[in-house]
């Protein structure tokens, strides 16, 4: 016997099964279904709302009219900011004319040692101000995590009231998950020392979002 | 990590007078309790949220093998190789062999409680690789001469900044410092470089999704994230109580377990991973491992604990505890403190290893009714407090005491001639400042405050007077 065996034997005996029940219509019918559990009530405008929560959770927030001004913002906030105007972004962003904004942006996987990184998000969720992301090969995880300024654009029609409507899309427009999905609310924070907050532990001590729309 | 539950009395009695864990602990009561009640003023109806939950959790346990191998199926077909560990010698044994195999030498760990369970580090030690705790707090601990987590969501909070600092000049010979923004940069820069060398990165999971055969982690720091992007491996080590049905299910719980732990809507980042490394992508794991780990959990599943397993690990139960808040947690002597303890420590380690646990309470529910999956924690000690005495592992004078008492409470005259004589002997104990001062076999109570003198008439005396 296995380890295996032996444990979902014990499971089985637990639950008063005799043998490994064959039919599993009721979880797969369950799964299939995917019942919503319980969401706060949606008194609120999407938009609004994801900005005031991601405001609340110490991201900045600025709102441009289309993606082709979305350099000359990053330019700004960076100078504003006194960072470092060069880093890395998404490959599915290398289009973007980030030198006409005079940004060295790379769109090269990102090192331990880059200070901006520009991503883009599979959607935004409102009711906690929440950017998703997907990793993929034009959409690397480190990118949004190594560098210490994440700077993220949100198609402001991206943006849905709950992290069940983004399962939602994804399952319409995808079909599987991708090999990580990152949901990511605020700059990198601790409080292991007294309680106290602190910001940038291991990821970004910034997070700058984009709107679009 | 070593089992010094049955300490309990006399490191509880050396807690109490600890000056700077009364402050760490006190900061909980102002900090963790009224963030959490903020938390869940704001969201609404958290009762019906808590019902919610509970259910879901509840019909997850009630099919736990068809959920798993559901799990199981799924992670395995996305690329995930799913191992099976009885108890905690097992579990390390897979996970040292994982590292072997692939000649892994440093080891990243994001914070994992199943981790202290199964004693995974010092597992990992033994067979020279070389593990680093990269959650802040447990960085700490670990630099600390590999010191014990004493909360499990704060695991550091029986040390002050000065502590830290102190910790932090000598370990890492830089110039002291106490500001927790310095401290913290510093770990991070001392981390960095050790994340981008980890061969293997382990990390646990807060929840299995069977639909997708995906494990979740909840984390602030992001050194989770990094634990399970960076390295070549990657090992998610976790209890099988852990899975649910759906990315919705899921969806509900994290709505209960940030508010309820820390006060937060979501915690910072909440990751998914599902299969290693697709081709074409420039990061991720190439391999992917999970370790579903029973050792003590089907049995809890067949008794009458099983209300138990529906625990999604926030620690509400320990900050709202008035014993956890007085002694903290390392007094509970083990991995879980606090009620959850009370209940997890004996069922995984055995009751005569902790016999003080399910006593280490007021029963005021406080536990229970702070608990985001509504596990009546105090009924259960009471279970435990009855195979005690079952058991006959209670101390012989108690289980006397007890025997005698419960004889003379079936005699209703004998009873009540006792408890006149009782009181009229502890109202002249009392004499004119109506305080006893020490109390016959409770000089314990007595030693530190005194005891107020009854009257001198019993219940039923005054009752009866009353009635005329």
């Amino acid at each position: 016997m296995t380890a295996r065996e032996n444990i979902l034997n014990r499971v089985r005996s637990a639950l008063g099964r005799k043998v490994s029940p064959q039919d599993t219509a009721s979880i797969d019918a369950r799964i299939a279904a995917h019942p919503l559990g319980m969401q706060p009530p949606r008194d609120w405008e999407p938009e609004l709302r994801f900005r005031a929560r991601a405001e609340a959770l110490a991201s900045t927030v600025e709102k441009v009219s289309s993606l082709q001004s979305v350099p000359g913002a990053v330019a700004r906030y960076l100078v504003t900011h006194d960072l470092p105007t060069g880093g890395i972004c998404w490959p599915s962003l290398r289009k973007l004319d980030w030198i006409g904004a005079g940004l060295g942006m790379e769109d090269r996987p990102a090192r331990g040692d880059d200070f901006v990184g520009v991503t883009g998000c599979y959607c935004a969720i409102a009711e906690t101000g929440t950017l998703m992301l997907l990793s993929g090969p034009d959409t690397p995880a480190a990118a949004s995590l190594l560098p210490e300024t994440h700077i993220a654009i949100v198609e402001t029609a991206r943006i849905v009231p709950f992290m069940e409507d983004a399962w939602a899309l994804l399952r319409a427009e995808r079909g599987r998950l991708p090999r990580a999905v990152n949901f990511v609310s605020g700059p990198s924070r601790t409080a292991d020392i007294e309680q106290t907050v602190t910001m940038g532990a291991h990821g970004p001590y910034r997070v700058h979002i984009i709107l679009v729309g | 990590m070593e089992l010094r539950s049955n300490e309990f009395k006399t490191r509880a009695a050396a807690n109490l007078g600890d000056e700077k864990l009364q402050r760490g602990l006190g900061l909980i009561k102002v900090k963790a309790v009224v963030n959490r009640a903020n938390a869940v003023a704001e969201f609404g109806d958290f009762e019906t949220l808590r019902e919610v939950g509970k259910a879901i959790r509840d019909r997850a346990l009630a099919d736990l093998d068809l959920y798993l191998e559901r799990f199981e199926r799924e992670a395995v077909a996305r690329g995930a190789v799913v191992h099976w560990a009885e108890n905690a010698s097992e579990a390390c044994r897979i996970v040292v062999d994982i590292a072997r195999e692939n000649g892994v030498r440093t080891v990243a760990k994001a914070k994992s409680m199943v981790s202290e369970e199964v004693g995974l580090n010092d597992a990992l030690i033994e067979a020279g690789i070389e593990p680093i705790e990269t959650d802040l707090g447990e960085y700490i601990l670990q630099i600390n001469d590999a010191e014990p987590p004493s909360h499990i969501v704060m695991p550091v909070i029986h040390k002050t900044a000065e502590d830290v600092a102190d910790l932090f000049h000598a370990k890492h010979g830089t110039p002291r410092k106490t500001d927790p923004a310095a401290l913290t940069r510093e770990a991070r820069e001392i981390l960095r470089p050790k994340f981008l060398s980890a061969d293997m990165g382990v990390s646990g999971a807060n929840f299995l999704i069977a639909e997708t055969g995906s494990t979740l982690i909840v984390t602030n720091e992001g050194n989770g994230r990094l634990c399970t992007t960076l390295p070549r491996l990657h090992v998610a080590i976790t209890g099988i109580e852990k899975v649910v049905a759906t990315l919705e299910d899921a969806s509900t719980l994290l709505r209960l377990l940030p508010r309820s732990a820390t006060g937060q809507a979501i915690t910072n980042y909440v990751s998914l991973h599902t299969g290693p490394k697709r081709l074409e992508e420039s990061d991720g794991p190439q391999q992917f491992h999970i370790v579903l780990v029973d050792n003590g959990r089907s049995k809890l599943l067949a008794g009458e604990m099983r209300e138990m397993l529906r625990c999604i690990r926030c620690g509400a139960c320990m900050n709202h505890c008035p014993v956890y808040q007085a002694v903290g947690g390392h007094a509970y002597g083990w991995v879980y403190p606090g009620p959850m303890g009370n209940i997890l420590t004996p069922s995984y380690v055995g009751l005569e290893n902790a016999i003080a646990l399910p006593n280490a309470a007021t029963m005021c529910n406080q536990c229970g009714v702070v608990c985001p999956v509504k596990i009546p924690l105090p009924d259960l000690m009471r279970k435990l407090r009855e195979e005690q005495m079952e058991r006959g592992l209670k101390p012989w004078p108690e289980r006397l005491g007890l025997a005698l008492w419960g004889w003379a409470a079936q005699q209703p005259a004998l009873y009540a001639l006792g408890t006149r004589i009782a009181v009229r002997f502890m109202k002249w104990l009392g004499g004119r400042e109506k305080l006893i001062h020490r109390l016959p076999l409770a000089s314990g109570w007595s030693d530190g405050r005194d005891f107020p003198a009854p009257e001198g008439q019993t219940f039923r005396e005054l009752y009866k007077e009353r009635r005329q």
